[in-house]
């Protein structure tokens, strides 16, 4: 098939604007006779869901939680980018989308980055009228830091709790369009079919988690916003119901899943502690900015931190790049950490730990400086380890935190389904392969205000179809199909536990496709993986029924996804024979151990193709132009 | 350092809205000191689950302290015995070897428990979708520095928008009243310039709301804001308060 991502015609700048202008509308009157379904409440769902139904549509929205108020999007700490140049430092659209695009190591598309540069003004603008509470200056106007390296100040930020405050900014509208009666809200469902008619999406189907019933709802539009896969390696940065069995549904019912392999491992995390850890804990990169890493010089020394004299420490970072240091790129940070873990110098208990240490910069700027600075992350950091970073160092280790890849869409944000749209993290359309701090939120609220609402109008004028109801063929297949998987989870009543099953995948990805890979152990791991999906389906054990709220049962649902999805990743993987952002493939580097890409053979997005269970999956390559930006080589000697 | 520690746990156990639960006394061995309280709850029920039996329900989500899905009144106290901590950040090490720990949900008129320790929080939302919010459309916003917010008002604003939503508050209440978190969302709002056109409308339909949702009233116990995870202050309900009279007295709203 061939993929036609509908980027408009004309110069970069103009070609939102003209697309805009290009696209249907739907009269006023006529919107409230359509019914759209949002699956999802973070930033994009929320969001989308506020906007559409402003507009006149009728929506409902379904969220996993008890609340729409409670998705992921709410532990994003850092901040949201925008280019509204407030600093004077000579930030604009244009920057901000050639940061965005570089950063990506230039796999996105410049159409798209570009439009979410030329929004990134309107959020703020959207967020402000709604009441967010962004940090001011003494007079009044809003305030910016620099962030993740950028060397402009554009990112907007509410304390540590930015993703909170956006997240809630979202919630507040979506709460009075529910009060308005235009948006139904659906709380605690699970998504696990799109139904699709005539090769059109036009409903859902869900459990209810409560109750445990498998319900149907029918609608002329569907809107996935659902975020991203990272807990397919069990410990991530995500929260715990975090998942990818909408996206990995609506791939089996012929959405194309973009790039799975590029993955994002955040450096500065607080380091697995146990076997029983059940998740993991980011902290600020911003830490780097002060805080030297090392490790001891000896592998396997085990004296503590104060124990080890300045000559046997290795401050490796800044030994390896003297230019810049400490601060080198999340990419370049965390397989670091990694390769002296792996040569056995890991501190810690689990020896799977780098120092961060604040000594020099204590003595350097006093202790009063630091903690006006980091003072929160300390002190979060002390209620997690017990451990004092102004005495003694900090223990980090990187983490997986974010999904670049996603379900393909066009410059619509259409999947390859008609009338499926996906947006936030669940798309694969803005970061390429590797996301900058800061623009995630900016990306999840673009695509919620400010795009669906114009691109979902173009889809449902240009298109009349006969309004259908949940007793369609199509919807009762579906339900049939999802009640036998509930009854087979339960009916197998085998010897280990569904998270016994996830630890297992994740310490599969995590060890070969992780930070670093190499095609042998994608190959390995590949292998693993059909073993362990294989034991999975004869020896699961899922406890209690499926008809009242079961938490082992959801898992499980969603388990048996990520067994599928995690080797799509590995296919994902060995197919893109080359190193850029998030993918870094031990085969292709340069002499200097940095991430080679391979513009002539693989300058494209990879969009994979279900074609059954157990079949190899095809793959469409959608190629990505560059007629605004040059291709570089990133280096940071 | 990590210990392990033994306990004895005590959770509470009911199968449904309508029927009729109890207390069952668990057994965790091991448990290290580095673990937190969600993760302790994690290892019982991985054990329940080998022993053929239902794991303990419980909410939770993103074990970072900010979702506000999580939390159980744990020896009394909502979120457990750390100020300014909510259940998913408090950690084991706060517990000594030998202790016996009950874990019971959050017990209000207008909290249904659903199972186990889950409890039906949706009566917080309909709050919210009184008067929550500003009323604007997407599209067509000022520029986000042509209204100036002086910091200290921006500062007391975040200081209230910082709530989770977690329900606490009524769990600790002697009267299950919502008042903290009802207020939380009013001063947030009244402190703003974009909030004031709809303030009196807002803590009128806010209050009343949440009155009728079967929540008491407020009797200035303070356990709400002691058991707070975001350590929000009753200042803002005395602003509430302020911004109900003056809406009541002085206000075409009815």
């Amino acid at each position: 098939m061939r993929l036609d991502a509908k980027i408009p015609g004309g110069p970069l700048a103009e070609k939102w604007d003209r697309h805009r202008f290009e696209l249907k509308l739907v009269n006023p009157a006529n919107k409230r006779k359509f019914e759209i379904i949002v699956v999802g409440t973070g930033l994009a769902g929320g969001s989308a869901s506020a906007s559409l139904a402003e507009l006149g549509y009728n929506v409902k929205t379904f969220c996993i939680q008890d609340s729409p108020r409670r998705a992921h999007s709410i532990a994003a700490q850092g901040g949201i980018n925008a280019s509204k140049n407030y600093q004077n430092d000579g930030d604009s659209d244009w920057r901000l989308f050639y940061d965005t695009v570089k950063g990506g190591d230039f796999r996105s598309r410049e159409a798209n980055v570009y439009r979410l540069a030329q929004l990134s003004g309107n959020i703020i603008d959207q967020c402000v009228a709604q009441g967010v509470p962004f940090a001011r200056e003494y007079g009044g106007q809003l305030a910016n830091r620099s962030f993740g390296g950028a060397q402009v100040s554009r990112t907007f930020y509410a304390r540590g709790q930015t993703g909170q405050q956006l997240l809630l900014g979202a919630y507040s509208a979506l709460s009075r369009q529910i009060a308005a009666g235009k948006v139904t809200m659906y709380p605690r469902r699970e998504m696990l079919d799109v139904v699709v008619v005539d090769g059109q999406a036009r409903g859902i189907v869900v459990r209810n988690l409560v109750t445990g019933e498998i319900e149907k709802y029918a609608a002329d539009a569907v809107v996935l916003a659902t975020g991203g896969y990272a807990n397919v390696f069990f410990l991530s940065t995500n929260a715990m119901a975090s998942n990818v069995t909408a996206a990995y549904r609506a791939y089996k019912k012929g959405a194309f899943f973009a790039n799975p392999c590029f993955t994002q491992i955040h450096p500065t995390c607080i380091p697995v502690h146990g076997a029983y850890q059940s998740k993991l804990t980011l902290m600020s990169e911003s830490l780097r900015n002060d805080g030297r890493v090392w490790v001891p010089k000896k592998p396997g020394d085990k004296r503590s931190p104060s124990q080890i004299p300045e000559p046997e420490r290795d401050y490796y970072l800044e030994n390896k790049y003297p230019s810049f240091g400490n601060l080198v790129p999340r990419d370049v940070a965390s397989r670091n950490a990694k390769e002296q873990c792996d040569t056995g110098k890991g501190v810690g208990e689990t020896g799977l730990a780098v120092y961060l240490d604040f000594a020099d910069a204590i003595k350097r700027d006093g202790k009063e400086v630091i903690a006006k600075k980091y003072g929160n992350l300390f002190q979060m950091y002390e209620k997690i380890t017990a451990d004092n970073p102004y005495e003694t160092p900090m223990m980090i280790y990187p983490a997986v935190h974010y999904t670049m890849g996603g379900l393909w869409v066009d410059y619509n944000l259409m999947s390859t389904i008609d009338g499926l749209f996906v947006l936030g993290e669940a798309n694969f359309s803005d970061h390429g392969a590797n996301r900058l701090g800061a623009s995630a939120l900016m990306q999840g609220l673009a695509d919620g205000y400010f795009i669906i609402p114009y691109t979902i109008g173009g889809y449902l004028a240009g298109n009349t179809k006969k309004k259908i109801t949940t007793e369609h063929p199509a919807f009762n297949e579906s339900l049939a199909q999802i009640d036998s998987q509930v009854k087979r989870l339960l009916s197998i009543n085998g010897k280990r536990t569904v998270d016994d099953f996830h630890r297992q995948l994740g310490n599969i990805l995590w060890e070969y496709c992780g930070m670093s890979r190499n095609d042998a152990g994608l190959e390995k791991a590949r292998g693993l993986i059909r073993d362990l999906r294989g034991e999975f389906w004869e020896n699961v054990l899922v406890p209690g029924s499926g008809s009242d709220f079961n938490q082992s049962l959801e898992r499980a649902g969603r388990v048996a996804d990520f067994l599928e999805f995690g080797e799509l990743m590995i296919i994902d993987a060995l197919t893109r024979r080359e190193s850029c952002g998030g993918h870094f493939n031990e085969g292709h580097q340069t002499e200097e151990s940095e991430a080679m890409r391979d513009d002539e053979n693989f300058c494209h997005v990879s969009a994979w193709e279900y074609a059954g269970l157990e079949k190899e999956p095809l793959l469409n390559k959608e190629p990505l132009v560059f007629e605004n930006v040059k291709l570089s080589q990133r280096s940071y000697k | 350092m990590t210990k392990t520690l033994n306990l004895t746990l005590k959770v509470w156990r009911q199968k449904g809205q309508n029927s009729k639960g109890g207390l069952e006394t668990y057994h965790a061995k091991n448990i290290s000191s580095d673990m937190s309280f969600l993760e302790m709850i994690d290892v019982i029920n991985e054990q329940l689950t080998l022993d053929g039996m239902e794991p303990i329900a419980f909410d939770h989500d993103c074990r970072e302290g900010i979702c506000g899905m999580c939390g159980t009144v744990v020896n009394g106290r909502p979120h457990g015995p750390e100020k300014g901590t909510t259940l998913c950040q408090l950690h084991m090490r706060h517990f000594s070897d030998g202790d016996t720990i009950v874990v019971e949900p959050w017990r209000s008129r207008a909290f249904k428990v659903i199972k186990d320790l889950v409890v039906d929080r949706s009566s917080l939302d309909k709050i919210i979708q009184a008067g929550g919010y500003i009323s604007v459309n997407t599209g067509g916003a000022p520029d986000s520095n042509a209204i100036l917010i002086p910091q200290e008002i921006a500062e007391k604003a975040m200081d209230a928008a910082a709530c989770i939503g977690c329900g606490a508050c009524v769990a600790a209440c002697p009267n299950a009243s919502a008042m903290l978190f009802t207020s939380a969302k009013i001063s947030q709002l009244a402190l703003l310039p974009q909030g004031k056109p709809e303030a009196a409308k807002r803590a009128m339909e806010m209050v009343r709301t949440m009155d009728g949702l079967g929540f008491g009233n407020c009797t200035n116990e303070r356990e709400c804001e002691a058991e707070c995870p975001k350590e929000i202050s009753i200042v803002n309900i005395a602003r509430m308060n302020r911004e109900f009279f003056k809406a009541s007295f002085f206000s075409e709203v009815k």
